[in-house]
């Protein structure tokens, strides 16, 4: 058997049959047909369309501008707003997520007799729909009679209630809070798979060695797990950076311009205005900048693909 | 282990794993509590942490006064038809990807990664100008299509590595049983793959099911999902928050227990590819 397989594979001089060569295109296409038309057209016409102005509601105004959609970004004062924003957003939320995702995958590597449960109950933020994660933390949030000011204010926390999502200054922090919370069982889950990883005969020569846990967290876990957190936090990144129906539904962007990110800008402009030429001149210039996280991930995933 | 070496364990790793848990389960069942406080009591003293005033109120409200069911309908419609577009034309890719060396084999495997990365945003306001030409705004089918963008690369890349764990020498015996390549496919490497095939299948629908924005721009008046529906329980004048919170309760049901049952395969699949590297 092992001399048929060799005779059939591509690499020897008797090449396969025509048919068999174009066997696995075969296969291929139902998925790539689809996605043609369901991501690459599209695609393309986005592009197009940042190319004009165009007003959804008013089609017969479309009028061709060349790159007149991008150079008005670059003088719009909100397009930098939310540039600071995205970068915020990113900034604080992954590493935060990273943080407690490490933290509570490091508690559940431990023996502990509910731990089964604990990892189910944990992951439960992870399954739930994002609108309503977004209406729940409003309700908590709600300055009148959410239950956050209530326990702050009987903890002598704060004196007086705060409107989180009201005030501009406390408004993007308040939904990097929920989204940290969204976002950490993922950290959690992959980080555990992580750990489990890691030989055990590792930490007990380093015991009998006499290396206090520190120094074991640092010269045993950390370099186990590294692969796991780069993969977990360029994905997280390239995720985080897109996620915008949280924000949708908390804040719509406000007060203000306190809480546009990139692409909820790009939304809002198209959605509320139906500026679609703008919009999608706002969406593709983000997706540009955002190329080159997915870059860094797409090289790292090929290479194991590789193997 | 000694006493005193479990009381340390208690201190050090279930105290702070219950104050994780805590972290992590207390908004929803806040928001749970919230559902089983009926509206009068809810303005008049807040949400009831007894028993004594807990009601069904708001559920029965939600099924009497709102189309909640029928919002479900549409969900269920549109979950699992992305689940079967997603996974029948992803089956023969993943096959074809974990059994062939053909030329173009990386690209295409690129470009099924890549897709997973677009931002919703840019492919949202293309997809709605061309299904408002193509008439299907609105539709159950429009909304299978957007929600297809995400769960096609998905479930290529997820069953790809779940058949590249079966042995090659399987099918390869089918073949010289007399098989042809595609009898092998349905006949042995299906059945064998169909665990991965059916969590592949779950976690599609625990995403559409869960979808919002795709929902609310290309949806939303005839066909209305539980996630859109949710939002539309926010009153004009004033937030019924009991009502909202019954709603958000049986919408994010479903998805919930569905997780929870497969969460262990699914995260094993999920992390394979992480831990690998």
């Amino acid at each position: 058997m092992l001399t048929t397989a060799k005779t059939l594979s591509p690499g020897t001089k008797i090449s396969p049959p025509l048919s068999a060569r174009l066997m696995p295109y075969a296969l291929l296409a139902p998925a790539f047909v689809v996605t043609l038309f369901i991501v690459f057209f599209p695609m393309v016409q986005a592009v197009y369309t940042s190319f004009f102005d165009l007003i959804l509601w008013k089609p017969n105004a479309s009028r061709f501008v060349g790159f007149g959609n991008y150079i008005k970004l670059f003088g719009d004062k909100v397009f930098w707003i939310s540039l600071g924003h995205t970068a915020l957003w990113i900034g604080l939320t992954v590493p935060l997520q990273m943080a407690l995702g490490l933290v509570t995958a490091l508690l559940l590597n431990r023996e502990f007799p509910w731990r089964g449960l604990a990892r189910a109950m944990i992951i439960i933020p992870w399954a739930l729909p994002s609108v309503v994660i977004a209406l729940m933390w409003r309700w908590i949030y709600d300055p009148n009679t959410g239950v956050l000011n209530d326990i702050l204010i009987y903890l002598s926390v704060v004196q007086q209630a705060v409107p989180w999502l009201a005030d501009p200054d406390l408004a993007l922090y308040a939904i990097i809070a929920t989204l940290t919370w969204q976002g950490f069982p993922f950290f959690a889950v992959m980080i555990l798979a992580g750990l489990q990883g890691i030989p055990k005969s590792q930490y007990e020569a380093a015991s009998i060695d006499g290396a206090s846990s520190w120094r074991q967290f640092l010269h045993i876990t950390l370099p186990g797990i590294a692969p796991v957190l780069g993969t977990a936090g360029l994905l997280r990144v390239i995720w985080v950076a897109n996620s915008m129906d949280v924000i949708f539904v908390m804040t719509g962007g406000g007060p203000g311009y306190a809480t546009h990110t990139l692409p909820l800008y790009a939304f809002v402009k198209a959605r509320q205005n139906l500026d679609f030429g703008y919009g999608t001149s706002i969406a593709v210039t983000f997706t540009i900048l955002l190329g080159a996280v997915v870059a860094l991930y797409l090289v790292r995933t090929m290479r194991e693909v590789e193997r | 282990m000694t006493k005193p070496s479990t009381l340390r364990r208690i201190m050090t790793t279930d105290l702070p794993v219950l104050l994780i848990v805590l972290f992590a389960m207390g908004p929803f069942a806040w928001i749970i509590l919230t559902s089983l406080t009926p509206s009068r009591v809810l303005d008049a003293t807040g949400v009831s942490l007894s028993p004594s005033g807990w009601s069904l109120d708001n559920y029965a409200r939600l099924l009497r006064q709102t189309s909640f069911l029928g919002n479900m309908l549409d969900s269920l419609i549109i979950a699992g038809g992305t689940v079967v577009l997603g996974l029948v034309v992803s089956v023969t890719a993943a096959y074809a990807f974990s059994r062939f060396r053909f030329a173009g084999r990386k690209l295409f495997m690129l470009q099924f990664l890549l897709i997973n990365m677009f931002p919703v945003v840019l492919l949202i306001l293309p997809l709605f100008m061309v299904m408002r030409k193509a008439g299907i705004l609105d539709t159950h089918f429009g909304l299978i299509l957007a929600n297809s963008t995400v769960a096609i690369p998905f479930a290529v890349w997820m069953l790809t590595s779940y058949i590249g764990a079966i042995p090659k020498s399987l099918d390869e015996a089918a073949m010289i049983d007399g098989c042809s390549r595609l009898t092998a496919l349905r006949r042995v490497v299906l059945p064998l793959t169909m665990p991965g095939i059916i969590s592949t299948g779950i976690y599609i629908f625990i995403t559409a099911w869960n979808e919002y924005l795709y929902a609310l721009t290309l949806g939303g008046r005839n066909v209305r999902p539980v996630t859109v529906a949710i939002q539309t329980l926010i009153g004009e004048y004033q937030i019924e928050w009991g009502l909202l919170a019954a709603g958000a309760v049986v919408g994010a049901m479903p998805a919930t227990l569905l997780f929870l049952i497969v969460q262990r395969r699914l995260i094993g699949g999920l992390t394979q590819g992480a831990v690998k590297g």
